[in-house]
C-alpha cells in the first residue's frame, strides 16, 4: 500500500528474515507478513486454526455460551469426519466482552499472535462493525453469525462474510406476507431505539405495503429503558397486530407489562424470538404470549416433521426436545440463531476445500472460493434448511419459520420460501481489491 | 388512549421507579454521606440482591409468596454480610481514602459480576410475584404488585427515617457523618459505625432489588443503571439529606415517566437528563443540601 | 513534591519516548499492535489526569470528550470526505468546543456535584449520538473507510492501516502530549492548578482567577482526550457509541488511579498495566474479570497512590 511499508517491518528483523523474501514480492503491503511466513513452513497435518471471537462476558454472554457449545459440537463432527482437507480443526477462543473496541483488539490478536487461519463467530452487530476494519486490514477472512444486515449492506469489506444465517432485512421481508394474510392488516411496531430496531422500522413498512397491509404506528423504546408500560398508550386502538422485537434482559418485563396492560383482550402479537432467546417460554408472566406468533430461524422445540439431519444436529449440540440443554431444562438454548455457527463452519470447510487451502497465504483464495459458492443443500451440514448464497454481498438466504405458542411450546405453523426474502443487492464486494 | 389516562399511567410508572430508586439511593447516600467514599460496587450489591432472590425463591417450593418473603428477609442479610466482610478486609485497610476506594470498589464490581456470571449465568431470570392481582381501571389494567412496591418502599423509608432520627444508632451515625473526629473523641466507635453503615447501605440496595425483581428480572449486568441513577438522586437531593433523597427520587422517576408522554422516547431521556443536570448546575449543593464541605 | 532539576525530568521522559521507539523494532507483531493502541488510549488517560490529577476535579464524563474527537474526526471523513489532517483538526475542535461549554456549566459546581454533572452531560452526549443514528450509525457505529485513512505528506502517502505507520503516529501523538503535560506541570500555570487543588480559597485570595484557570484546564484536558479519540477513529477505523458510554468515562479514571494521579507517566503505566492484566489473564481463564478485580484490590492495598504515585512517595521524590 505504501512504499514506506517494511521500513520498520518486523518481518525483516529477527527470526523470520530468511523466509521473508519467499513469495512476498507479490504481496507488498501485507500487514500480516510474519504470521504468513511462519505458517507456510507448517506441516500439512498441522491443524486449521479458527479464531472464535466469543461473547463470553458482557451483554451477549447468554448467546455466547450457546455459540460456544454449537461450535464445539460442529468442530467435533468435522474432525471425526476427517477434518478440513485432511487436517484437524482447532478452535481458539477469545472473549470480546461484547465490546467493539475489545472486538477489534481480539481480531488483531488472532491475526498476529495466534495466527489463526480465519476469525469467526461474532454475533452482536456493533462488535461486527467495530471488528471489521481490523479484519480487513489484516486481510483476515472474518465469518460472522450475526444476522445483522451490515454484511449484506456492503458497507464493510471484502473479508467479511455471513454464510450461515439469513440477514434481518431478508427475515423481515419474508414475514410480511404471512402477517398480512393471517394476523391482520393494521400493524403497530414496537422496537428498540437502536440499529437492530431500525432494520425493522425501515424494512417492514414497505414489505407490508406490498402485501396490502400497513404499519399504523411505530414506537421506538430507548435502549436504557427497563420498564415499558408508559409507552403502551401510544398503541392505536385500531391496531390488529402488535409487531414486537424487543431484545435484551428487560424483554420479560416487556411481555409481562403488555399482558398487564391488555389482559385477555389483546390484539394479535407477532414477535421475533430474539426477544426470548435463552428464556423459557413457560416463565412466570409469559402466559400472555399463549396463542401469539414468533419468527424463528431454526425451531427451538423439536417438530414432528424434523429431518434426520435436524435430529442429528440437535443431538450433537446437546439440546432436548424443548430446546434446553440435555440434563438441565432451565438452561434454554438460543436455537433460533446458533444453528448459524454449525452451518458457517461447514461453509468454511467447503470453501477451504474448494480453494485447496493450505495456510494463511491462501486467504485470498479462500475469499474467492467463498464468493463462488451459490447454494447449500439441506442436510447434515445445513440442518436448518436449504440456502442460496450471494457472493457479491457475502450473504446467505434461507427459509424462515413462523411458530405459534401453544400448550407451552412453539409449534411451527408456516415455513417461508427462500424467494420471499430476496431483495436487490445493494452493492458488490467482489469489485474491491483483495 | 386519551391524554388524562395516559398521564395517569405515566405517573404510576414514574412512582414505581421512584420507589425503588429511593431505597437504592438511600443506601448509597448513607455510605456516601457518613463515610465520604464512593462505592462503585453499590449497583453490584443491588444485582446480588436480585440474583439471591431468584436463588432463594426457586429453592423454596409452594406458594410464590413464601419464596418471595424468604428472599425479602434472607437476600439483604446475605448481601449485608458480604458487604461487611468487604469493608473489613479492604476498605478499612485503605483508611477510607476516597481515591483508593474507587479503585477497590471497581475491583469488587468486577469480582461480583464475574461470580454472578459463573454461578448464576448470563440469562435473565424472573421471580414470581407474591401475588398477581391485576387492577382494572376504566382505561387500562395495572399490576397490583407494582402498587404494593410503592407502599413497601414508603414503609421502609419511614422505618429508616425513624432509625436515623429517633434512635441512638441514628444519633451515632449522624454524629459520625457530621464530624467523625469529634465523634471519635466522644467515644463513638467510628470504625464500627463505618462497618455498620456500609452493610446497611448494601442491605437497602438488596431490599430494593428483591422488590423490583418480580417486575423486572435478575440479570448479572443489571447493576449499572441503578448505580448511576442512585448517584444522581443522592447528589440532586443533597448529600446526607434523607428528605432530599426521597424528593429527588420522586422527581427523577416522575420526570422520566411524564416527559416520555410528550417527546419521542430517546429525546425524552435527553431532555430529562439535561434538566436534572441543570438543577445541579444552578444549585450545586442539591435541593436540600447545605453548602458542600 | 520535591523539585528536581529540569534536566533529570526531561531526560526521563525523552528516555521513555526513545524506549517506546526502540520497542517498535523488537516487539513481536501482536504486542507491537497492542502498544500502538495503548499509547493512543494513554493520551486519553493523560488528558484525564490533567484535570483530575492536577486540578483535583473528578469528572465521570470524559468519555464525551474522547468521543467528541472520535466522531468529530470520523464523521468528517465519512460524510464530508475530509483528509486525515483536516479530520484530526475537526476532532480537536469538537473536543475543545464541547469542553468549553461543559466547563462553563459544570465548573459552577465542585466536588461530588461536579462528578455527577459531568456524568449526566456525558449521558446526554451519549443519548444524542443514539438519537442522531442517521448520521452517527447509532449503537452499531460506522466504519471509517480504509481508503480514506491515508496521510498524504508531500509526495509520499502513508496508509494509517500499516502497523508501522500506525505505531509511529501513535508514538508521535503520545510524545507530544507527554512533553506538553510535563511542560504544563512545570510551568507557572501548572503550579496554580496544583494550588487550586490544594486550597482553592487561598489561591483565590492570593489574587488568582481560579475559575478561568480551571476552565482552561477543562479545555486543555478535553482537547487532549479528543485528540486521543480522533486518533483512535483515524488509526483504527471505527466510531461507535460504546466509546461514549459511562464505562469509557470510568476507564481513564481507573488507569490514572492505577498509574498514579498527578504523575506525568502514571497514565501510561496504568493503561499498560490494565491492558496486560486483561490480556494475560483472559488467556488462562474465562473468568478473568475475577482475577482483574482481585488484582485491582491487591494493587490498591499495596500501592494506595497508584504505582508511580506510591513509588514517588516512598523512593523517588523527584518524579514529576
Amino acid at each position: 500500500m505504501t512504499d514506506k511499508n517494511g521500513f520498520f517491518d518486523l518481518s525483516k528483523t529477527g527470526l523470520t528474515r530468511r523466509t521473508a523474501l519467499k513469495g512476498l514480492a507479490a504481496g507488498a503491503g501485507l500487514a500480516v507478513a510474519p504470521g504468513f511466513v511462519r505458517y507456510s513452513q507448517a506441516q500439512s497435518s498441522a491443524p486449521i486454526k479458527i479464531g472464535f471471537q466469543c461473547h463470553r462476558t458482557g451483554i451477549g454472554a447468554a448467546y455466547g455460551r450457546w455459540y460456544e457449545r454449537t461450535t464445539a459440537a460442529a468442530v467435533k463432527a468435522i474432525n471425526e469426519a476427517g477434518g478440513i482437507n485432511g487436517r484437524p480443526v482447532e478452535v481458539i477462543i477469545e472473549d470480546d466482552g461484547t465490546d467493539p473496541g475489545r472486538g477489534a483488539e481480539v481480531v488483531g490478536k488472532f491475526a498476529t499472535q495466534h495466527k489463526t487461519d480465519i476469525v469467526y463467530g461474532t454475533l452482536f452487530s456493533h462488535v461486527v462493525i467495530g471488528s471489521a476494519p481490523a479484519a480487513g486490514e489484516a486481510k483476515m477472512p472474518y465469518f460472522v453469525v450475526s444476522e445483522g444486515h451490515h454484511v449484506a449492506s456492503t458497507k464493510l469489506n471484502r473479508y467479511v462474510f455471513q454464510p450461515g444465517i439469513t440477514d434481518v432485512k431478508s427475515q423481515i421481508q419474508a414475514m410480511a406476507p404471512w402477517i398480512a394474510a393471517n394476523a391482520g392488516k393494521k400493524v403497530t411496531q414496537i422496537f428498540p431505539d437502536f440499529a437492530f430496531g431500525y432494520d425493522h422500522r425501515d424494512y417492514l413498512p414497505p414489505a407490508l405495503k406490498a402485501q396490502g397491509a400497513e404499519v399504523i404506528a411505530q414506537i421506538a423504546i430507548p435502549p436504557t429503558e427497563s420498564s415499558f408500560t408508559k409507552y403502551f398508550p401510544q398503541i392505536p386502538a385500531e391496531t390488529e397486530v402488535i409487531y414486537h422485537v424487543m431484545v435484551g434482559p428487560a424483554v420479560l418485563t416487556f411481555v409481562k407489562e403488555l399482558g398487564e396492560f391488555y389482559g385477555s383482550n389483546r390484539p394479535q402479537l407477532f414477535g421475533f424470538i430474539d426477544s426470548l432467546e435463552a428464556t423459557d417460554i413457560n416463565s412466570p408472566g409469559l402466559e400472555f404470549l399463549d396463542g401469539s406468533h414468533f419468527w424463528e430461524g431454526s425451531p427451538r422445540y423439536a417438530q414432528p416433521d424434523d429431518s434426520a439431519a435436524q435430529k442429528a444436529y440437535r443431538a450433537a449440540v446437546g439440546i432436548d426436545d424443548n430446546g434446553a440443554a440435555v440434563g438441565d431444562p432451565k438452561d434454554v438454548s438460543t436455537a433460533a440463531h446458533m444453528f448459524g455457527c454449525w452451518e458457517t463452519l461447514y461453509v468454511v470447510k467447503k470453501a477451504m476445500e474448494d480453494a485447496g487451502y493450505k495456510g494463511p497465504e491462501d486467504r485470498a483464495k479462500l475469499v474467492e472460493a467463498t464468493e463462488a459458492l451459490t447454494e447449500f443443500a439441506e442436510g447434515p451440514e445445513h440442518p436448518q434448511g436449504p440456502k442460496t448464497f450471494n457472493g457479491k454481498i457475502h450473504q446467505c438466504f434461507g427459509i424462515q419459520n413462523i411458530s405459534k405458542v401453544e400448550g407451552g411450546r412453539l409449534n411451527v405453523v408456516h415455513k417461508t420460501k427462500i424467494e420471499d426474502g430476496l431483495y436487490e443487492p445493494e452493492g458488490d464486494y467482489t469489485t474491491q481489491p483483495l | 388512549m386519551h391524554f388524562g389516562p395516559h398521564l395517569l399511567l405515566a405517573a404510576l410508572e414514574g412512582l414505581v421507579t421512584s420507589a425503588v430508586l429511593a431505597l437504592t439511593a438511600l443506601g448509597l447516600s448513607l455510605v456516601f454521606g457518613v463515610m465520604r467514599v464512593v462505592n462503585v460496587a453499590h449497583g453490584e450489591l443491588f444485582m446480588l440482591g436480585a440474583v439471591l432472590a431468584w436463588a432463594i425463591s426457586t429453592a423454596i417450593s409452594g406458594h410464590p409468596a413464601l419464596g418471595f418473603l424468604a428472599a425479602l428477609v434472607l437476600a439483604p442479610l446475605i448481601v449485608g454480610l458480604i458487604a461487611l466482610v468487604a469493608e473489613r478486609l479492604v476498605l478499612r485497610r485503605l483508611n477510607y481514602n476516597p481515591e483508593a476506594t474507587i479503585v477497590a470498589t471497581i475491583g469488587m464490581l468486577y469480582i461480583i459480576q464475574q461470580l454472578a456470571l459463573t454461578f448464576y449465568g448470563p440469562e435473565a431470570r424472573p421471580v414470581e410475584a407474591p401475588f398477581s392481582y391485576r387492577i382494572l381501571l376504566p382505561w387500562f389494567g395495572y399490576s397490583g404488585y407494582k402498587l404494593s412496591i410503592i407502599a413497601a418502599s414508603a414503609l421502609l423509608l419511614v422505618a429508616t427515617w425513624f432509625v436515623l432520627t429517633r434512635t441512638k444508632i441514628g444519633l451515632v451515625m449522624r454524629a459520625t457523618q457530621y464530624d467523625s473526629e469529634t465523634a471519635q473523641a466522644f467515644g463513638i466507635p467510628v470504625d464500627r459505625v463505618y462497618a455498620g453503615v456500609f452493610a446497611l447501605g448494601a442491605m437497602l440496595a438488596a431490599v430494593a432489588a428483591v422488590l423490583i425483581v418480580p417486575i423486572s428480572q435478575a440479570h448479572y449486568l443489571m447493576g449499572q443503571d441503578p448505580l448511576l441513577l442512585s448517584f444522581i438522586v443522592v447528589i440532586i437531593g443533597g448529600l446526607g439529606s434523607l428528605r432530599g433523597t426521597v424528593v429527588a427520587a420522586v422527581l427523577i422517576g416522575l420526570s422520566d415517566g411524564i416527559i416520555s408522554v410528550f417527546f419521542s422516547p430517546t429525546l425524552a431521556k435527553i431532555i430529562a437528563t439535561l434538566l436534572v443536570a441543570m438543577v445541579l448546575v444552578f444549585r450545586p449543593q442539591g435541593l436540600f443540601g447545605t453548602a458542600s464541605r | 513534591m520535591k523539585e528536581a532539576s529540569p534536566a533529570k525530568a526531561y531526560a526521563l521522559h525523552v528516555g521513555v519516548i526513545v524506549l517506546l521507539f526502540a520497542l517498535s523494532f523488537v516487539l513481536p507483531e501482536y504486542h507491537h499492535g497492542l502498544l500502538a493502541r495503548i499509547m493512543v488510549l494513554a493520551v486519553f488517560a493523560m488528558g484525564y489526569n490533567m484535570l483530575f490529577g492536577y486540578v483535583g476535579l473528578l469528572s465521570l464524563g470524559h468519555a464525551m470528550f474522547f468521543s467528541a474527537g472520535l466522531y468529530g474526526a470520523g464523521l468528517a471523513v465519512i460524510h464530508l470526505g475530509w483528509s486525515v489532517p483536516a479530520a484530526f483538526a475537526a476532532g480537536l475542535a469538537c473536543g475543545a468546543l464541547l469542553a468549553l461549554v461543559i466547563g462553563l456549566l459544570a465548573l459552577r459546581t465542585s466536588g461530588v456535584a461536579f462528578m455527577i454533572v459531568t456524568m449526566m452531560f456525558a449521558q446526554v452526549f451519549y443519548l444524542i449520538i443514539l438519537y442522531l443514528a442517521a448520521w452517527t450509525g447509532g449503537d452499531q457505529g460506522l466504519v471509517v473507510p480504509q481508503s480514506a485513512r491515508v496521510l498524504v505528506l508531500g509526495s509520499t502517502s502513508l496508509g494509517l492501516t500499516n502497523p508501522t505507520v500506525r505505531y509511529m503516529s501513535a508514538l508521535v501523538l503520545f510524545s507530544i502530549v507527554l512533553l506538553m503535560t510535563l511542560a504544563v506541570v512545570r510551568s507557572r500555570y501548572g503550579r496554580v492548578l496544583v494550588a487550586i487543588r490544594e486550597n482553592e480559597e487561598r489561591t483565590k485570595m492570593l489574587g488568582y482567577d481560579t475559575f478561568s484557570n480551571k476552565l482552561a484546564a477543562v479545555v486543555v484536558s478535553g482537547t487532549i482526550c479528543a485528540a486521543s479519540g480522533a486518533a483512535y477513529a483515524l488509526l483504527f477505523g471505527y466510531v461507535g457509541s460504546t466509546f461514549a458510554s459511562v464505562q469509557y468515562s470510568i476507564l481513564p479514571l481507573l488507569w490514572v488511579l492505577l498509574g498514579g494521579a498527578a504523575t506525568t507517566l502514571g497514565p501510561l503505566i496504568g493503561t499498560l498495566f490494565m491492558y496486560y492484566v486483561v490480556d494475560i489473564t483472559s488467556g488462562y481463564t474465562s473468568a478473568y474479570l475475577l482475577i482483574v478485580g482481585i488484582a485491582l484490590i491487591l494493587l490498591v492495598l499495596f500501592f494506595p497512590k497508584g504505582i508511580l504515585g506510591t513509588i514517588r512517595q516512598r523512593w523517588l521524590g523527584w518524579l514529576p
